[in-house]
């Protein structure tokens, strides 16, 4: 391989990272100005809650649906592995578990990522596009304060409900399957849920789980939404790069979680 | 048209005799490209001043410069008697409540109504009471002839009224400077000519300075107290529009006339016909 095409490949190389850090730096930078912005635009109250109405509300659908079902799912499969061990009676806490400490908030999280974090990304995107954030700044607005910090927080307060939403749903719909279909005994499958699960190191940390993903999704879209190029192209992009980054940060951030919550599990 | 107190508290000097000037103001996204080179104009309070030139030539980055969207890399930029890059943030926002901008295509807020969007640096900037505010919006939306469209989105506005919209809002809060970016941009015949005399009755009526940047020269020449023609980032031509009219410039004359070729080439910079098609080699 010649030296000029080695010297080629190295400045490629090199300036992609350059612009990567570039990128980072200045997304470390806007999360800093949205969260400095954010008295100014909790102020107002009423455009925080339009958009927990658009990112928590408008979500609901595809989150009780989708909770129901793996719910169902879970008890379908967790029965058939169970009851090889006798154990069947465990089913309850088996999905109780399950869905609150890791299906709640990561499946919750990505649903909520495809759902309403790309919403954020494209209408914001689209403003930009539209030249609606230039006029603002130009009427004296900060954009940041009027437009961002609302959909920000919108999308954090509504992630942690959606997902105890998602959880609750779950348990239902093992509920339906253990119980209804299957003819498990009721008091079983909620008295050894009861007795199975830990309000703190469950429920809590899943809150928390839901909470951070909640900020990774929400940071994510306001950003690659106040980032994306001011076209068409540029505001597909953008919509993309906010479902696929999301949703990876999410995964790499509940393993980093889980390790630091349930420590006792590998003991 | 009733002519209203500044709403906001004023800060730019609105008795200067000179409402913005640019004093040798070069500007490039980097130093190797600049995109404006020694650009110097005067425009004077309570006129209406047009920035013309072929597309990318620089105009709309004039605007962005006097409303402290972008700073210069050399030069000054004084609006209202105050230097526009030295103002901090608030300052800069203080200045901005002072200023109109009507964008190219309107920008008006797509999740709002035509009132709402009016409305919105009332509501933004003033204490205003609801009752005050309904009745100055419909007053700037009578203004406009738009009064029966308060209830519409944007998006059920041809592009002429969408134009007119943005218009009510950027002289909502009674600025002393309302700059104009393209404002007669793919508009039909009769709403070229609405917005054209708009601009001129709202500067007369309202006491108020104008910047339009534009490349529609008969719309221009019609409504405006003086033009500067902008090529290749630099004033290539200026004067009132009797001036223009009667202007032997090469410049000045493809531009008026139309003309495909003249000092802006009908071809882009390349290489040689011969050197393209080796015809050397053949």
């Amino acid at each position: 391989m010649p030296a000029s095409a080695i010297a080629d490949g190295l400045r490629r190389i090199g300036g992609g990272t350059r612009r990567a850090v570039a990128r980072l730096g200045f997304a470390a930078r806007f999360a800093v100005a949205v969260v400095l912005h954010s008295p100014e635009g909790l102020r107002r109250l009423r455009l925080t809650l339009r958009e927990i109405y658009f990112a928590g509300v408008l979500s609901l659908v595809i989150i009780l649906v989708s909770g129901l079902f793996v719910g169902m799912v879970l008890a379908l499969q967790g029965y058939d592995v169970l009851q090889r061990y006798g154990a069947s009676e465990s089913l309850g806490v088996m999905v109780a578990l399950s869905l609150l400490r890791e299906l709640g908030p990561v499946v919750a999280g990505l649903l909520f990522a495809s759902r309403a974090g790309s919403a954020i990304t494209a209408e914001i995107g689209l403003m930009k596009a539209t030249e609606q954030l230039s006029a603002m700044e130009m009427m004296a607005v900060d954009p940041l304060a009027r437009v961002v910090a609302p959909r920000f927080w919108g999308g954090v307060i509504s992630m942690p409900l959606l997902a105890a939403l998602f959880s609750t749903l779950g348990v239902y719909g093992a509920y339906l399957v253990g119980v209804k279909l299957i003819g498990l005994d009721a008091g079983a499958f909620w008295g050894n849920m009861q007795a199975g699960v830990d309000f703190r190191e469950d429920v809590v940390n899943g809150i928390i789980k839901s909470f951070v993903f909640g900020v990774i999704v929400s940071l994510i879209a306001v950003f690659e939404g106040y980032d994306a190029k001011p076209t068409a192209e540029g505001v597909s992009t953008a919509t993309t790069r906010t479902v696929v980054g999301s949703s990876l940060t999410i995964l790499a951030a509940d393993f980093v979680l889980t390790v630091f919550m349930f420590r006792g599990v590998g003991a | 048209m009733i002519a209203l107190a500044p709403l906001a508290s004023p800060t730019l000097d609105r008795t200067a005799s000179i409402a913005v000037e640019l004093d040798d103001v070069t500007f490039g996204y980097d130093r190797a490209r600049p995109v404006l080179s020694g650009i110097t104009m005067s425009i004077p309070r309570g006129q209406v001043v047009a920035i013309m030139g072929g597309s990318g030539c620089g105009k709309t980055t004039i605007l962005r410069l006097i409303g402290g969207q972008l700073r210069p890399q050399t030069g000054r930029v004084l609006v209202g008697g105050r230097s526009v890059p030295d103002l901090d943030r608030e300052a800069l926002y203080a200045m901005r409540r002072e200023i109109g901008m009507l964008f190219q295509f309107g920008a008006l807020f797509t999740d709002m109504t035509v009132f709402e969007n009016v409305a919105f640096p009332l509501r933004e900037h003033t204490e205003l009471s609801e009752d005050l505010i309904r009745d100055l919006v419909l007053m700037k939306l009578n203004g406009v002839g738009l009064r029966g469209s308060a209830g519409l989105k944007p998006s059920e506005l041809s592009g002429g009224m969408a134009r007119r919209v943005a218009l009510a809002r950027a002289i909502a809060l009674d600025p002393m400077l309302v700059l104009y970016d393209e404002p007669f941009a793919g508009l039909d015949p009769i709403s070229l000519g609405v917005v054209g005399q708009l601009i001129r009755q709202l500067n007369d009526a309202l006491g108020i300075t104008s910047v339009v940047v534009t490349h529609d020269v008969y719309e221009s020449l019609k409504i405006v107290d003086y033009l500067y023609f902008v090529s290749g980032g630099r004033i290539v031509a200026q004067g009132t529009p009797d001036e223009v009219r009667a202007s032997r410039d090469p410049f000045v004359r493809q531009f008026v006339d139309g003309e495909a070729d003249g000092p802006v080439p009908f071809h882009v910079k390349s290489a040689s016909l011969a050197e393209e098609f080796a015809l050397d080699a053949r």
